[in-house]
């Protein structure tokens, strides 16, 4: 693309590509579309670039890892150079897999790149999809992108779930068991859809081959595919910004693509990839040959899934056991539905989250500029309430690993994080909003009385006071730049009913807005202004 | 002619008895030998003097809890018949003697010198036969790995872990790592049943699948990871961590840098 700024030069053997090129592709109109693309300047805009260039690594990586790996359930004996594992009776894909660990040049690296990799898009993924939802980037226009991201999110867990189980060794086996045993627990479809996926009884020889299919087929295009739908989205809607003067709702102000970003999005992605494979050289990442070739038998303590599953696990884990109804000639065991309903649940709040908040605020304008997080108390409480639902879940999947390396009871783990499931939130919830309100108030604060200079000066008539520094103007504009939301009555419909549906909706804008510190007004500024100048 | 062909019969009325009692003889005289072969894994003789020091520590270190005469109390179980290989399992791997009551008796610095652990264990031995110590046979290093990490997953894993990095059990109680676990006290483990641990006796794993397991474990051991850093064996939480805070933090951190410049 490069060539195209130099094409204004006449002569030269970049000028003519770049000719040659604008007159068949229309590169130029390209590059000027594009490369003027402005984007904002902020380190958690990088989040999600983050995600991107670990799919990249993730892509380069696992074609390499496709290559040498056999995705076949064939019973084999393992002769390769692992000693407590030769003469082993396995599975090709366990006895591929330990290959590539051993003996491909370069195999174990190109592993651990791409398991480490995983585990950082879905975790950059997840930290993108916080920054979007606590700045409340998902408003309007954005509500359908959040969804395109929520399904990036969910797709990079399949495909890492897929990817987990692969190697047909001892771990993956006990997270397919747990697969199983949990479509087993879906009552009359259970044994059905267990048989379908499996090919047969659990573990049958068929589960690998099609997980295979759906790791580097399915899950990567349909990744590919909502990724470009989510970048494309980002170019319809530009980029949202952070409130500045200058920065509107109409407008974006940052640096163009071509040169700035071009370069600093280059370089960023070798620091990724950078970061990745250093971990991947140093530190070990699931060491396939330590857990031995796939057994329905045992099960080693401290089997855990990857920590994007590790919330699914730990409902697994929390949901109190034995409560069983029986309909017809079905059990209905709710120690395996109802940890899947608040899994399910969760997923589904995060989904439909902005269109509910969209409902409620019956705001229907145009948000570029994003939200503080303390402007927004309610949202961001609902937020810290989530993520503390999610983390106690997550926790509880590490249930066994904290009371060992805490000497602790496993039990009293359990009933701990049982309990902090229904409580936390809750106090997730009140304090984070306390602490929104206070921090509105404190700006409010700054705006009206300017920092405390630590200077104390006397008055003629013997007062003490303490000069207060008048914030810059920067600095007011970012505390005082937001809306202020009301809560919305209950009115009634043009048949004069006030039905029900505006009842909740009255009810939960109450909820969202009844406490609120209003932004400073102008009136108030000058107000204040006058008042300091008379010290 | 029949009473003559009865008479003649090839078979003596006796024959069938002798019969059983020959293949009696050999399958008991073999099974003896066998055992004798198995149980009889250290027959160092003990005099009676290292006996009477084993005692007398017995009586200064031990009976306030085991009783005087090993006879066990409320406090504490019996020791009679345990043999010397749990004694020398507890002692020298300093569980023994406890110092606070608990879930489980925790691993602390030994507190006998190897000879004192030697003439305690021989004293218990001397009150009852029991498991005794294993000799080096038992804990040559060359057994089959292969079989032996198998009979691990299957007999050991689910507590241990894959590899012996421990694990947690109920109320409080733990599986301990056996990553600096020696293989005599492995195999002591194994034949007496510490704590909540289960008696692999000899007829659940023959002497010769415990070797195996020993030679797993020790090449485990041994070898640490050729990936790299092992996170301590824990498997994905470890790996999630890292992930977290080491690779997303760690990124983070240069992102609020590369932000930062534009200010």
């Amino acid at each position: 693309m490069s060539n195209a700024v130099t094409a204004k030069k006449k002569g030269g053997f970049l000028a003519g590509t770049a000719n040659y090129l604008d007159e068949r592709v229309g590169i130029a109109g390209i590059v000027k579309e594009f490369g003027r693309k402005i984007f904002p300047d902020h380190w958690s805009f990088m989040l999600g670039e983050v995600a991107l260039y670990s799919f990249l690594v993730l892509l380069l990586s696992g074609t390499f890892l496709t290559f040498f790996f056999n995705p076949t359930m064939a019973e084999t004996t393992y002769d390769g150079v692992f000693g407590p594992l030769k003469g082993a009776h396995m599975s090709s894909a366990y006895a591929s897999t330990l290959d590539i660990s051993f003996e491909v040049r370069g195999g174990l690296l190109m592993r651990q790149v791409h398991h480490w990799s995983a585990l950082l898009f879905v975790a950059a993924a997840g930290l993108h999809m916080l920054r979007v939802f606590f700045t409340g980037a998902f408003r309007k226009p954005r509500e359908i992108n959040w969804v395109v991201g929520f399904m990036l999110f969910i797709l990079g867990m399949a495909g890492g779930f897929t990817g987990y189980s692969l190697p047909d060794d001892l771990l993956s086996g006990n997270g397919l068991r747990i697969i199983d045993g949990m479509l087993k627990g879906l009552p009359w479809i259970g044994s059905y859809t267990s048989s379908l996926l499996f090919g047969g009884e659990f573990p049958g020889n068929q589960i690998v081959p099609r997980l295979y299919s759906l790791h580097i087929m399915i899950v990567p295009a349909l990744i590919l595919v909502f990724l470009v739908i989510h970048l494309f989205m980002v170019v319809i809607h530009k980029h949202t910004h952070y409130s500045g003067p200058g920065k509107k709702d109409t407008n974006v102000v940052g640096y163009p693509l071509m040169p700035v970003y071009v370069a600093k999005a280059g370089g960023f992605f070798f620091i990724v990839f950078g970061v990745i494979m250093l971990t991947a050289a140093f530190v070990t990442i699931n060491p396939v040959w330590n857990y031995g070739s796939y057994d329905p038998s045992p099960v080693s303590a401290g089997t855990q899934p990857d920590w994007y599953i590790g919330f699914l696990d730990g409902a697994l884990r929390l949901a109190p056991t034995g409560i069983e109804t029986t309909i017809g000639n079905a059990t209905v065991s709710w120690n395996i539905l109802l940890p899947m309903i608040v899994g399910v649940g969760l997923l589904g709040v995060v989904a439909v989250y902005p269109f509910v908040e969209g409902w409620i605020t019956g705001d229907k304008r145009e948000h570029h500029l994003l939200d503080r997080p303390r402007n927004a108390p309610t949202r961001t409480a609902i937020g810290a309430a989530g993520v503390t639902f999610y983390a106690v879940l997550w926790a509880g999947a590490g249930t066994d690993l904290i009371a060992t390396n805490f000497k602790m009871s496993l039990n009293q783990v359990l009933t701990t994080m049982q309990i902090l499931l229904f409580v936390a939130p809750v106090f997730a919830y009140y304090v984070t909003k306390r602490m929104c309100l206070s921090l509105q108030r404190k700006d409010r604060e700054i705006v009206l009385h300017g920092h405390e200079s630590g200077r104390i000066i006397r008055l003629p008539h013997g007062e003490y006071v303490e000069v207060h520094e008048q914030a810059d103007a920067y600095q007011i504009w970012k505390l005082t730049d937001f809306k202020e939301y009301a809560p919305t009555l209950a009115r009634p419909n043009e048949k004069g009913i006030i039905t029900v549906r505006a009842r909740i909706r009255s009810a939960l804008s109450k909820i969202f807005f009844e406490d609120r510190v209003s932004p400073v007004s102008q009136t108030e500024l000058d107000a204040a202004k006058h008042h300091g100048e008379l010290h | 002619m029949a009473n003559k062909s009865k008479k003649f019969s090839r078979r003596s009325p006796f024959a069938a008895v002798v019969v059983v009692l020959a293949g009696l003889l050999v399958s008991g005289g073999s099974y003896v030998a066998a055992t004798a072969a198995v149980t009889n894994t250290t027959k160092a003789e003990v005099d009676q003097a290292t006996i009477d020091t084993g005692k007398k520590l017995f009586l200064a270190n031990c009976a306030s809890c085991h009783g005087k005469n090993a006879e066990g109390t409320a406090n504490a179980p019996s020791l009679i018949g345990v043999g010397a290989a749990s004694v020398d399992f507890q002692v020298a791997t300093g569980r023994m003697p406890g110092q606070a009551s608990g879930p489980q008796l925790q691993v602390k610095p030994v507190q006998f010198k190897q000879e004192d652990i030697d003439a305690l264990a021989a004293y218990v031995a001397s009150l009852a036969p029991g498991p005794e110590v294993p000799t080096d046979a038992y804990l040559a290093q060359s057994g089959d790995a292969t079989h032996g990490g198998e009979l691990f997953r299957i007999n050991c894993a689910m507590c241990h872990n894959a590899v012996g990095a421990g694990g947690a059990l109920t109320q409080g109680k733990y599986a301990p790592s056996l990553r600096n676990t020696s293989a005599k006290h492995i195999y002591e483990a194994m034949v007496t049943g510490p704590q909540n641990m289960p008696v692999f006796s000899n007829s659940n794993l023959s002497p010769a699948d415990k070797t195996d397991i020993i030679s797993y474990l020790q090449y485990v051991q041994e070898n640490p990871s050729i990936g790299g850093d092992e996170l301590g064996n824990l498997g994905p939480v470890a790996e999630g961590l890292i992930a977290w805070l080491a690779m997303l933090g760690g990124i983070v951190v240069i992102t609020i840098w590369l932000g930062a410049k534009s200010n």
